[in-house]
């Protein structure tokens, strides 16, 4: 054989084609700078709880390091159900309709290869987490994005489903808080698109990883509304509300035989999670729930602090009601997101995420997270500031 | 705001700008120093000190806590006696216990001797003092909730989604 035929590429076109994720690149160069102050981490700046982690200490020490039934262990499917009861008002089985995750990532690819074939159109609104759109797309199903928008607090709304529904669309996607907009949604408007669900027969992922840090009002919960816990897989996890990030466990809430399928899945790509972050978990959920109280007070000085300080230095911000981060407007001064943080990077070392990174509607804005110490946050508002006012003086 | 949410966070940094602490709270700065007099014309906020890592200074000090058993007087309780053991300026900080004894004692002194003889000389003479047990401190590793040595490194990657 010839060594100068080019080779076949071996890697499937669908995969190749997959961009990789906006946030890489910028990544990359964060890591290689030194003394940068950064805003663009995705998880909580708390380590997790000692008393979480002694529970996986003592359980590791009693060689809890064997597999664990597929579904997770009967303990935590048990606390989960108690939990999302109490949390959200709607009742699962331990038995039946909860299946234990490698975190909320592993949960969602699960949910989505469940219930999308190829053709269907799945439904997500934007800026939004990176990796939905690519998830879909590895299920063959085609990713339908809506726009949500800065005037109306990046929320969600019937009727702008309604223009983007068509008769392939199967499945929506909601994400609230949201990533990267700290978006949540207001009951009024969360039952219109329950309604909008049930008419057109959609199967609704709730993606409710940051469903625990809200700062002013309890986020309204979809599964309790009518028509909804039979349609809905309800995602959630460790990783945000009790700063279990590297734990790697989540869970997905749904009736039995969307529970089954997802299960299948996993039994035989992911067989179970981790046996010592369940015993992890077990602990999070028994005892834990004051932490997420001390957390989420904490969370919301600084959500004030950072909302105030880049509204006052020209950046116009919503006031981002839950997650982690702020997501200022900066689209005045004559630069893409992009290179508005390559250059807030460069010239004040502060990093921040270019909205671009979340989806084409998240141009003309930055993702500020605040799972940061204040007192790097007040630095990072001042150079952030210094930054803005030279570029206006141009 | 909660009513203490202010009072927490001056816990954490006493430094903190009226300025930056509205920011945080959501009210105004006027309504930071407003309650921020309040709560020392009240007593509520009774002092500032700065939190130091004694070890790392080469002072000629030690400090010691001593268990102290006394008997109630029938007028006054523990009262009178815990106010003649707290004006001793060596006592830095003193406690009512439940449990084996009665007052915890926190004392500085120069040296050993200094602090012994403050127990045997002035502590243990004190009419209703019925004994006294004095332990000696070797080393602080956390005080008053700051980690005196430790700093936790931040292990997180410099950007994630």
């Amino acid at each position: 054989m010839s060594g100068s035929k080019s080779r076949r590429n071996y890697v499937a076109p669908y995969v190749r084609d997959t961009p990789r994720s906006g946030i890489r690149e910028f990544f990359e160069i964060v890591s290689s700078r030194k003394d940068v102050i950064s805003l663009s981490i995705g998880e909580p700046d708390f380590v997790t709880p000692w008393h979480i982690r002694e529970a996986a200490i003592f359980a590791l020490d009693h060689g809890a390091t064997s597999y664990t039934a597929n579904l997770g262990t009967p303990d935590l499917r048990q606390a989960v159900s108690d939990y999302v009861r109490k949390s959200y008002g709607v009742k699962y089985s331990p038995e039946s309709e909860i299946l234990i995750t490698v975190g909320v990532s592993e949960a969602f690819d699960l949910a989505i290869r469940a219930v999308v074939e190829p053709g269907f159109d799945v439904m997500y609104h934007e800026p939004c987490y990176v990796s939905y759109p690519s998830v879909i797309a590895f299920s063959h199903g085609r990713p339908v994005c809506v726009e949500t928008k800065r005037e109306n607090d990046f929320r969600l709304t019937r009727e702008m489903l309604e223009k983007k529904i068509t008769n392939k669309t199967r499945v929506l996607i909601l994400n609230f808080p949201t990533n990267p907009t700290g978006a949540i949604m207001p009951r009024k408007d969360m039952q219109e698109i329950a309604k909008l669900a049930v008419k057109h027969d959609l199967v609704v992922i709730a993606d409710d990883i940051y469903a625990e840090l809200t700062y002013d009002e309890k986020p309204a919960s979809i599964a309790r509304m009518p028509g909804m816990r039979e349609r809905t897989i309800l995602l959630n996890g460790f990783s945000k509300s009790w700063a279990m990030t590297g734990f790697r466990v989540g869970f997905a809430c749904s009736p039995p035989e969307l529970t089954e399928a997802m299960m299948k899945i996993h039994q035989y790509t992911m067989l179970c999670a981790p046996i010592l972050s369940q015993k992890a978990g077990v602990e999070a959920i028994r005892n834990g729930m004051p932490d997420i109280a001390d957390m989420r007070n904490e969370y919301r000085e600084r959500r004030n602090f950072i909302h105030a300080a880049l509204n006052e230095m020209g950046l116009p911000c919503h006031m981002p009601r839950g997650a982690f981060y702020a997501f200022p407007y900066i689209g005045d001064y004559g630069l893409t997101s992009k290179e508005f943080s390559f250059r807030l990077l460069n010239e004040e070392k502060v990093a921040c995420v270019p909205g671009s990174a979340f989806g084409a509607s998240g141009e003309g804005y930055l993702r500020c997270s605040y799972a940061t110490d204040i007192e790097e946050i007040k630095e990072a508002m001042k150079r952030i500031g210094a930054f803005v006012q030279r570029l206006r003086k141009r | 705001m909660d009513e203490f949410e202010l009072l927490k966070l001056l816990r954490k940094n006493a430094l903190e700008s009226p300025a930056n602490l509205a920011k945080m709270l959501g009210i105004t700065e006027k309504k930071v120093k407003a309650k921020i007099a309040e709560y020392e014309k009240k007593g509520i906020i009774r002092g500032y000190q700065a939190i130091i890592n004694e070890d790392q200074l080469d002072l000629e000090r030690v400090r010691a806590v001593i268990e102290v058993k006394i008997t109630p007087e029938r007028e006054g309780g523990f009262d009178r006696i815990s106010a003649r053991v707290a004006n001793f300026q060596e006592v830095k900080s003193l406690f009512l216990m439940s449990g084996s004894y009665d007052l915890l004692v926190f004392v500085e002194g120069r040296n050993l001797k200094e602090v012994a003889s403050f127990v045997s000389e002035r502590l243990a003479t004190i009419q209703g003092v019925i004994s006294t047990a004095t332990h000696f401190m070797l080393k602080a590793y956390k005080d008053q909730g700051v980690m005196m040595e430790v700093k936790q490194e931040d292990e997180r990657l410099k950007v994630s989604p």
